[in-house]
């Protein structure tokens, strides 16, 4: 992570490469259990964009003022703090999503992939590219949702943000926990797969928070 | 009024668990399972944790953010009470109880970015619990998460003698397992209307 990665590199290695979800499995919690429908997984993974984008940022302007021995108190500091703006202004304008997934948008200050960018990408590196990681993690985030969202709503409510594609409810067991961790146990699965037979990856997901 | 206290302890360990109904605690959930001793140990420290948690957290909402309207700074006192908490705690058990530090000290540090120990005093803030009610949260959200742990560790050990496909080693396995076990739990709703 040298000052000299191009800013595109940066950005595309935050959706792929490093995905926060499908590939380190970090902060796994609340985002499995926002995306029963594509709109709310839309509006999590904006949220996120926006804590991450804003924290690394925040990070990155004061990391000359941090005393080394408080930093990690400080990043959550800042972290719950662009958590509770985030959290005002989506009660305030989506007051109905907000009180399905109110909870989990507050949850989002303990998300480990928010303080461990902090920590080894925004504390050593200038305004720009921490700007930019920031901002590919966060799509990578919310592409990740998106894309969770898209295939339990459709299997499970025959439905792609809130409007009926399908006559019937195939499985309705997917917009329920159960669908939700199978939708991610086999999602992980087969982007693994993709990745060994299409890119000749290692195709493993490590464990974390 | 005992009712009520016990009706939330057992909706917050069967129906509503954290982990399988409530998708929280997957941070831990998946790192301490893959041995039992981790998971028993695990679930020790959290439910002691949870439950002092709630307190103070109850304690401080109730008496200094409501007096002074401090409710919208809920997620950064919570967040820093947790934080100084497990500090407090960590130094506490290495000087006053250091073989119990040495077996079950490695948990504390992980408990802090769990996301039940933050949603437990969100939840009793949010649903302006009592004292016991909140308690009651606590303890049972510890028990839910016990359960939990320990189920998916005796799993998990068998598991390393299956025969998994490359693609599913690891994680995706252990969530389609968590989902079969989410099924099952699907059986306990509807048991007491909250």
């Amino acid at each position: 992570m040298s000052n000299n990665a191009s800013l595109g590199t940066l950005l595309k290695n935050g959706i792929f490469g490093e995905n926060p979800v499908f590939r380190l499995a970090l902060s796994l919690c609340p985002a499995v259990a926002v995306t029963s429908g594509v709109k709310n997984g839309f509006l999590m993974g904006v949220a996120v964009l926006f804590v991450m984008t804003m924290t690394n940022v925040t990070v990155s302007l004061l990391r000359n003022f941090i005393n080394p021995k408080v930093r990690i108190p400080s990043y959550v500091f800042i972290t719950a703090t662009w958590v509770t703006v985030i959290d005002q202004v989506m009660s305030a304008y989506q007051r109905a999503v907000y009180k399905e997934m109110g909870l989990y948008i507050m949850l989002i200050v303990a998300f480990a992939i928010i303080l461990s960018r902090a920590e080894m990408f925004a504390s050593k590196n200038t305004l720009l590219p921490s700007f930019v990681d920031g901002v590919g993690m966060g799509l990578g985030f919310l592409l990740s949702l998106m894309l969770l969202g898209v295939f339990r709503e459709f299997l499970g409510k025959g439905s792609f943000w809130g409007t009926q594609v399908l006559p019937a409810k195939p499985l309705l067991i997917m917009i329920m926990p159960t669908g939700g961790f199978f939708a991610m146990g086999l999602m992980m699965g087969w982007l693994n797969w993709i990745d060994r037979k299409f890119f000749g990856g290692a195709g493993a997901s490590s464990g974390g928070h | 009024m005992w009712q009520h206290v016990l009706t939330i302890f057992i909706a917050s360990a069967l129906i509503n668990n954290f982990v399988f109904s409530r998708y929280l605690g997957l941070c831990i959930f998946f790192g301490v399972t893959k041995r039992m001793e981790t998971a028993i140990g695990m679930s020790f420290t959290f439910t002691a944790v949870m439950l002092v948690e709630a307190v103070l957290n109850w304690l401080i909402y109730n008496y200094v953010m409501i007096p002074y309207s401090l409710g919208f700074l809920k997620i950064v006192i919570f967040i820093g009470t947790v934080a100084a908490f497990v500090q407090a705690a960590d130094t506490m058990m290495k000087k006053v109880a250091p073989a119990l530090y040495y077996k079950l000290g490695i948990y504390l540090a992980l408990i802090v970015t769990n996301c039940i120990i933050l949603a437990v005093p969100l939840l009793n803030a949010d649903e302006n619990y009592t004292l016991f009610e909140s308690m009651a949260l606590a303890l049972g959200s510890g028990l839910g998460f016990s359960m939990a742990l320990i189920i998916m560790a005796s799993i998990r050990e068998k598991l390393e003698l299956a025969d998994v496909p490359k693609s599913f080693q690891g994680l995706p396995i252990s969530f389609v397992l968590t989902g079969l076990i989410a099924l099952a739990f699907l059986g306990f709703s509807g048991m007491i209307t909250l």
